[in-house]
C-alpha cells in the first residue's frame, strides 16, 4: 500500500511536469509576450532591452529549465502583467474555484444517486421516462447555454438571483451568488450521472448473487441498498473522481459566464493578455489539483471495493 | 414504448468479450449461432433498421440530423439573407409571430440587423463540418497510436499512456485555448484543434481491446504464415474494435460540437462575422437584461437539439452495437 501510493505519487510528479512542458512549449510557439508589453512607440534597442531584462532571448528550453528549477523550491515566476507572484495570484483564485466545484460536486452526487436508484427500480415507469428524458436533455445542453438562460430568467425575469460575482457579506448573501453557477456547471454530471447510476443498478440486479439474496428472503429494500447499490457504485466512483476534474474544466466557461472571481477566468485573462508564467502556473495547479483527485479515487475504490489490490 | 436497456444484451452479444459483436460485423454480417434460429431470415440491413425503428428515440434522433444535414447544406436556397451583414435600422426585431415581428424575419433579428434564422442555417454548415471532421481527426491519431500501443507494449506503449495521462490531466477546454492560442483564427485551426485534443478516449479504449485480442488464435495464425506486423494490426486486429470505434465516434462528435461551440462563446475560433451558434449565444449575452431573449435562445436551442439527436442516435448504436462499453 506505501510503496503503491509512492509509486503513484511519483508519476503524478512526472505527469505534472509533462503538463508544464506541453504548456510551455505550445506558448512559445506564439512568439514571445514582450512585444505586448512594451509601450506602441519603443525602438527596436528598447524592445530588446527588456526582451533581455525578462529573460525572453534565451533558447525556450533554458527559460523552461530554469522555470523548473524555481517551481521545484514553489516560485512559480512572477506575473507579467500584475507583478505580483504568479503562485500567491493562483492561490487568491483557487477558494472561488474550489467553492464552485465542490458546490456542484454536492449538487451533482446527491440528485443523480436517488434519482438513478429510483428509476432503475421503477424502470419504465412514468418517472423514469421522466428523469431519463430531463437526463438527456441535460447532457446536450451546452454549459453557456443553460448559463445564460438560468440568468434571462432567474436574475432578468424574476429578479430572485443575482447574475454575476461572488457576493461578499452574509452567508446568506454568498450563497444566493452561488446558486445559478453551481446549478449551471452542475447539470451536464447530474445528468451523465444519473444515467450511469440506473444503468449499473439494472445491470448489478441482474446478477445471480442479487437472486441468491432475494431467494434467502431478504427485504427489496436490502437487497437494492446493502446488496445491489454498493456494488453498483463501483464504477460510478471512477466516473466521479474523473467528474471533478471535468468540473474544474467546465468552471472555466461558468466563471466566464457568470463572472466568477475563479482560476479559470484568470487563466482566459492570462491567455488573452499573453501572461506565459501566469498561465504555465495555473495550469500546473488544476494538473496538479485534478492528479492527486485521481490518485485519491484511486485509494477510495480499495475501501469501497475490497477485491482491489495495490501492486 | 419498448426501450433496450443497456445491460440485457441482445442475442446477438451474448459473447464474453466486448468485441464479440464487433467480430460478427467485420465478418460481413455472420452472426453467432444463438442468433440464427430467432431471426434467420434477416439479413444484415433491415436488422439494423429494425432495431433502429424499434427505438422511437432514436428515430426522432435521426429525424433531427437530416433536418439539421438538410438545413447546412440548402442554407442558401432556404434563405435570401446574407448570413454576415444586416440591416441596421431592422436591428433587434423579435420573430415573426410577436408583436412587433415581421415576415421578413422568422426568429427575429440581432443587434447588427442580422437574420438570426439565416444564422443558424449557415451555422450548422461549421457545427457539422467541425464535429465531423475533427472527430476523423481524432479517430485517425487515436487508433494508430492506441493499436500501436497495445499491440507492441512495452517502452512504446508506455511513453503513450504517459502522453495519454498528460493530456487527461489539462482541462479538454484548456488545451484547445491554448492550441488555438498558437495557431490563430480560423475554421481549419479550430478543426485542427479539437482533432488533437480529443484522440484521447480512441488511444484508450482501442489499446484496451487491442490486448486482449493479440493474444488469440487468429493472431498467431496470422503471424505464423508471415504475415506483417503492420498487416495484423490493420487488417486482423483493427475490424475488431470498429464497435467500439463507431460508438465513441458518434459521441464524440456530439461533444466535439458542443466543445466548437463553447470556444466560439469564448470568442476564440472562428472570426465574429462567421455565424457559428455559440458565437450568436455569446453576442446575445449582451442583451439578458434588455430582454431580448430571441437572440441567444433560437441558436442555443440549435445547439442543445443538435446534440440531443446525436446523443440519443449514441445510444441506440451502442445498444445496437455493444451494450457493455462504458465511455
Amino acid at each position: 500500500m506505501g510503496r503503491y501510493i509512492i509509486r503513484r505519487l511519483l508519476q503524478s510528479i512526472i505527469v505534472v511536469i509533462g503538463v508544464s512542458l506541453l504548456v510551455f512549449v505550445i506558448l512559445y510557439q506564439t512568439g514571445d509576450p514582450v512585444v505586448l508589453m512594451a509601450s506602441p512607440d519603443a525602438t527596436r534597442e528598447e524592445v530588446e532591452e527588456l526582451r533581455r531584462a525578462l529573460g525572453f532571448d534565451r533558447p525556450w528550453y533554458v527559460q523552461y529549465l530554469d522555470f523548473l528549477k524555481d517551481a521545484a523550491r514553489g516560485d512559480f515566476g512572477t506575473s507579467l502583467r500584475q507583478g505580483q507572484p504568479v503562485f500567491s495570484l493562483i492561490m487568491d483564485r483557487v477558494p472561488a474555484t474550489l467553492k464552485l466545484a465542490f458546490a456542484a460536486f454536492a449538487i451533482s452526487v446527491s440528485v443523480s444517486i436517488p434519482v438513478g436508484v429510483i428509476s432503475a427500480t421503477k424502470r419504465n415507469s412514468v418517472w423514469d421516462n421522466l428523469t431519463m428524458g430531463f437526463a438527456l436533455l441535460g447532457q446536450s445542453l451546452p454549459v453557456f447555454f443553460l448559463g445564460v438562460m438560468l440568468i434571462w430568467i432567474f436574475a432578468g425575469q424574476l429578479k430572485w438571483l443575482p447574475s454575476f460575482g461572488q457576493g461578499d457579506g452574509s452567508v446568506f448573501n454568498q450563497l444566493k451568488h452561488l446558486i445559478l453557477p453551481a446549478i449551471t456547471l452542475a447539470t451536464f454530471s447530474l445528468a451523465r450521472n444519473a444515467r450511469l447510476v440506473r444503468s449499473s443498478l439494472l445491470e448489478v440486479m441482474g446478477q445471480d448473487y442479487i437472486k441468491t439474496a432475494r431467494a434467502k428472503g431478504l427485504v427489496e429494500r436490502t437487497v437494492v441498498y446493502r446488496h445491489g447499490l454498493k456494488n453498483a457504485l463501483i464504477p460510478v466512483v471512477t466516473i466521479f473522481g474523473l467528474e471533478f476534474g471535468q468540473l474544474l474544466s467546465g468552471a472555466i466557461i461558468t466563471e466566464t459566464v457568470f463572472a466568477w472571481p475563479g482560476v479559470g477566468r484568470l487563466i482566459i485573462l492570462a491567455i488573452q493578455q499573453r501572461d506565459f508564467p501566469l498561465v504555465v502556473g495555473s495550469v500546473m495547479v488544476i494538473a496538479m489539483l485534478f492528479v492527486l483527485l485521481n490518485l485519491l479515487v484511486d485509494l477510495l475504490y480499495g475501501v469501497i471495493d475490497p477485491r482491489v489490490r495495490y501492486s | 414504448m419498448e426501450r433496450k436497456e443497456p445491460v440485457a444484451p441482445t442475442p446477438a452479444f451474448a459473447g464474453d468479450q466486448p468485441g464479440a459483436s464487433a467480430a460478427a460485423l467485420a465478418e460481413g454480417g455472420a452472426r453467432p449461432l444463438t442468433e440464427l434460429g430467432r431471426r434467420g431470415s434477416r439479413r444484415k440491413m433491415p436488422r439494423i433498421l429494425y432495431s433502429l425503428l424499434q427505438n422511437k428515440l432514436a428515430v426522432f434522433g435521426v429525424f433531427i440530423l437530416i433536418v439539421v444535414t438538410f438545413a447546412a447544406i440548402f442554407a442558401p436556397v432556404l434563405t435570401d439573407h446574407n448570413p454576415e451583414a444586416g440591416i441596421i435600422v431592422d436591428s433587434k426585431k423579435p420573430p415573426a409571430w410577436s408583436e412587433g415581428g415581421s415576415r421578413e424575419y422568422l426568429l427575429g433579428t440581432d443587434s447588427l440587423g442580422r437574420d438570426i434564422f439565416t444564422r443558424i442555417l449557415y451555422g450548422a454548415r461549421i457545427s457539422l463540418v467541425v464535429g465531423v471532421v475533427a472527430v476523423l481527426i481524432a479517430g485517425a491519431i487515436g487508433i494508430v497510436l492506441g493499436l500501436i500501443a497495445g499491440y507492441y507494449g512495452g517502452k512504446v506503449d508506455d511513453i503513450i499512456m504517459r502522453i495519454v495521462d498528460i493530456q487527461l490531466a489539462v482541462p479538454f477546454i484548456l488545451l484547445a485555448i491554448a492550441i488555438l492560442a498558437v495557431l490563430g483564427q480560423g475554421l481549419d485551426k479550430i478543426i485542427i484543434t479539437l482533432g488533437i485534443s480529443g484522440w484521447v478516449t480512441y488511444g484508450r479504449v482501442v489499446r484496451g481491446q487491442v490486448l486482449s485480442w493479440r493474444e488469440k488464435e487468429f493472431v498467431e495464425a496470422a503471424r505464423a504464415i508471415g504475415a506483417r506486423n503492420i498487416s495484423i494490426m490493420f487488417k486482423h486486429i483493427l475490424p475488431n474494435t470498429y464497435a467500439s470505434i463507431i460508438i465513441i465516434a458518434s459521441f464524440a462528435v456530439a461533444s466535439t460540437i458542443l466543445a466548437e461551440a463553447s470556444l466560439s462563446f469564448l470568442g476564440l475560433g472562428v472570426p465574429p462575422d462567421v455565424p457559428t451558434w455559440g458565437g450568436m449565444v455569446s453576442a446575445g449575452r449582451d442583451y439578458i437584461i434588455t430582454g431580448d431573449w430571441w437572440i441567444y435562445t433560437f441558436p442555443g436551442l440549435a445547439i442543445m437539439l443538435t446534440v440531443l439527436g446525436i446523443n440519443v442516435v449514441g445510444d441506440w448504436l451502442r445498444d445496437y452495437l455493444d451494450p457493455r462499453l462504458r465511455l
